[in-house]
């Protein structure tokens, strides 16, 4: 090794995958893949928000699954926390909206009203 | 860089690969592929979580689950639960980690990791031993960069110095003086040497580091080269530790490919090599002079010393030699600086000690505590407790060379002094737990068994000393014991740790003093009443029926492999104590309670 900077690109390239075992403060986008969750199309959700995460090189934020969060009629839904702010949840999400939860929520800080539960459930009455 | 959302760490230890862990590492292999999210999900064998008794262990992130004993059996159902549908497999996690409401608790939460403080095993059961990024990602090598391009040689042997760190082989000596010896002499030629030759029974936190972070240990050699002005580095290791000679071995490799060992390191033309040499499992090899004569293809035997390897060690040249625990703590002294580390721990002992926990306690395994923690907390808060409930009897630190500690002593601070001023010693970290049915004589004797059978046989006080002290130990636990055989048992044993040439001898004694100074009645039981009071010793014991609970139902006749029960139905039977050879097969069959041990 010749110099210090070479370790350093090792070790930042390294970081992102080990980061996980960390008890981060990070973001964790959690997405429902219980059967319901599954059968509304979360799997192609969840590989949408990695692939996104992955394309972003983004620090320290983890992307999770967890069982039924209980309004299966509005499947697949993602949760998103992040410390010190409120969860957000978003419903009847798709793969095509993951760029735009990514980009404005996670990256901008900006939570998408739109896709949110509370929006969803005020409009579709 | 992948991205895997997320990672199942599977413990590859020795202690959880004699439980499988290899079977269990290919059935998630197995199973996430066949899930097909083998894209998302990463499995990674790891090093030493500590808790071996729990084996095989799984970890699963972000979610931290603690999985415990897992069979192959269970793996497609934590994959197909856990894995694929985000449902933690709850009656399969380690009991410990839910709380009174079933609530799951996270690692640092848990009764046995509460009260540690990771420093040496920090990344072991973190990262794969086998793939350098993770030791780099961890902040691997910086330590070293740090010092090849900030520091003066003599500026890292004062980091080390003031950092107060005591070699954690046994002794205790202050590591920073031994660099500074090191680094005095004028040479062309100095060796920097890793003691891994890690011989006490119970003890194996060498080889969990070894197995767990390989990498810590080089990098740390290889400061140490800097600090004294070695090219080359030896670490001797036993043989009887495959894998960690194999996880080595593919360490020094990476390293080499990346030019992080060879030379000119970091462009500073820093140049250092390390080789592995294997020892063959003889005990006195861990002492200094025997290794390093074994390193150099002799007998391994200890020489007098003056002159000490600072001055004229390995090929007769000044030489450098730590264990591996000690090495393990060196970069992150560097890293962190001296007074994080002095920070830590008791007024002469600073920082942390691994101890390896056997015997009779819940929680077998590896803990890292600061010194100061007392023996208490080790063995009910860590440890768990003893098993079934028993009574503490006292604990052996130090291995052959140490002592026990008795149960007054349980709030003792744990550190280098305090454990000399009751008759024991540090050592090299293991502790075994007795219980109320050991029988210390016996302890005193399987210990010294141990260190008659691996005396070099160079030094007649060790070779013949050690070996008469046996056998009045085996004469007082056959009931042949006679009044003054423990006062001289005491005068040999001293006389043995004032003339024997190297530390092997001069400690084996320790074990039979400290019995005798703590649990002195024990021994006088053995000799006056030729009576066990733990009921080990087989020829002290005698078996006998209490006629008041005896129906005279036969049972224990009919069982009685050597015929020495008799009697009338119905009448209280009698043991004949000639015939008897006290295997206890009446006593478990009676059903009454009617025969007792004594």
């Amino acid at each position: 090794m010749k110099s210090i900077q070479e370790l350093e690109a090792i070790r930042k390239k390294t970081l992102e995958s080990i980061n996980l075992r960390k008890d981060t403060e990070g973001t964790r986008i959690v997405v429902g893949m219980a059967t319901c969750g599954i059968a509304a199309g979360a799997r192609p959700v969840l590989t949408a928000f990695m692939d996104e995460a992955a394309k972003r090189n983004l620090q320290h934020v983890v992307v999770a699954q967890t069982g039924c969060i209980g309004v299966c009629r509005l499947e697949p839904i993602v949760e998103v926390y992040q410390p010190g702010k409120e969860k957000v949840t978003y419903v009847k999400v798709t793969p095509d909206m993951v760029g735009k939860i990514v980009t404005e929520h996670i990256v901008n800080g900006n939570p998408v009203t739109g896709y949110t539960i509370g929006y969803y459930e005020a409009h579709s009455k | 860089m992948e991205f895997y959302r997320s990672q199942v760490l599977c413990c590859t230890g020795t202690g959880c690969t004699s439980s499988g862990s290899n079977a269990i590492v290919r059935a998630f292999e197995y199973e996430i592929e066949q899930a097909g999210i083998d894209k998302e999900i990463k499995v990674v064998p790891t090093g030493c979580f500590g808790l071996c008794e729990t084996g095989p262990v799984v970890i699963i992130y972000p979610e931290g689950s603690f999985y415990s004993r897992i069979k192959v059996e269970d793996v497609p159902r934590i994959v197909s639960e856990h894995l694929v549908k985000g449902r933690i497999v709850r009656d399969l996690l380690y009991s410990e980690s839910l709380d009174e409401k079933e609530n799951i608790l996270s690692l640092n939460e848990v009764e046995f990791y509460k009260k540690q403080k990771r420093v040496a095993l920090r990344n072991c059961g973190v990262i794969d031993p086998e793939n350098i990024d993770e030791y780099i990602a961890f902040d691997g090598y910086k330590a070293l960069a740090k010092v090849l391009t900030e520091m003066t040689p003599e500026a890292v042997v004062e980091c080390v110095k003031q950092s107060g760190l005591r070699g954690r082989g046994g002794g205790g000596f202050p590591t920073g003086l031994k660099w500074s010896l090191a680094q005095k002499p004028v040479s062309d030629i100095k060796y920097v040497c890793c003691n891994a030759d890690e011989g006490d029974p119970g003890a194996f936190m060498d080889r969990s580091v070894l197995e767990g972070d390989p990498h810590c240990v080089l990098e740390a050699m290889m400061i140490a080269g800097y600090a004294i002005g070695a090219q080359q580095g030896y670490i001797y290791v036993r043989a009887e530790y495959p894998i960690a000679v194999k996880r080595l071995r593919i360490a020094i490799g990476q390293a080499k490919e990346m030019g992080l060992l060879g030379d000119d390191i970091f462009g500073t033309g820093f140049n250092f090599d390390i080789d592995i040499r294997l020892g063959s499992g003889a005990f006195v090899c861990g002492e200094e002079t025997a290794l390093l004569a074994s390193i150099e293809g002799e007998r391994g035997e200890p020489r007098p010393r003056p002159p000490f390897p600072a001055v004229k060690g390995l090929f007769g040249k000044p030489t450098l030699l730590n264990n591996v625990e000690t090495y393990a703590n060196i970069c992150q002294i560097i890293l962190n600086g001296a007074e994080w580390f002095a920070g830590m721990g008791t007024e002469k002992s600073k920082g942390t000690k691994v101890f390896a926990l056997g015997g009779k306690i819940n929680n077998t395994g590896l803990v890292e505590i600061p010194m100061g923690t007392t023996l208490r907390e080790v063995i009910y808060d860590i440890g768990g407790g003893i098993p079934d409930n028993k009574g503490f009897k006292a604990a052996q630190t130090g291995g052959p060379s140490g002592g026990c500690i008795p149960v007054e002593h349980l709030d003792i601070p744990i550190d280098y002094d305090n454990l000399i001023s009751i008759g024991s010693m540090m050592g090299s970290g293991g502790m075994i737990v007795m219980d109320e049915d050991n029988c210390m004589v016996d302890i005193a004797k399987f210990f010294l068994d141990f260190t008659v059978d691996e005396s070099c046989g160079k030094c007649p006080p060790c070779r013949i000393g050690t070996r008469r002290m046996y056998e009045m130990l085996e004469k007082i636990t056959e009931g042949r014991g006679e009044p003054g055989d423990l006062e001289k048992l005491e005068q040999l044993g001293k006389n043995i740790k004032a003339s024997a040439l190297c530390g092997l001898g001069q400690t084996a004694p320790n074990p039979v003093l400290s019995t005798i100074r703590y649990f002195r009645d024990e021994y006088e039981a053995h000799i006056n009443e030729k009576r066990c009071p733990a009921g080990v010793c087989k020829a002290l014991l005698s078996y006998s029926i209490d006629p008041e609970k005896c129906i005279g139902c036969s049972l224990c006749s009919r069982v009685c492999p050597a015929g020495a029960i008799s009697g009338e139905i119905k009448k209280t039977f009698a043991i004949d104590q000639s015939k008897c050879i006290k295997c206890g097969a009446c006593m478990e069959k009676c059903k009454f309670k009617a025969i007792s041990v004594g």
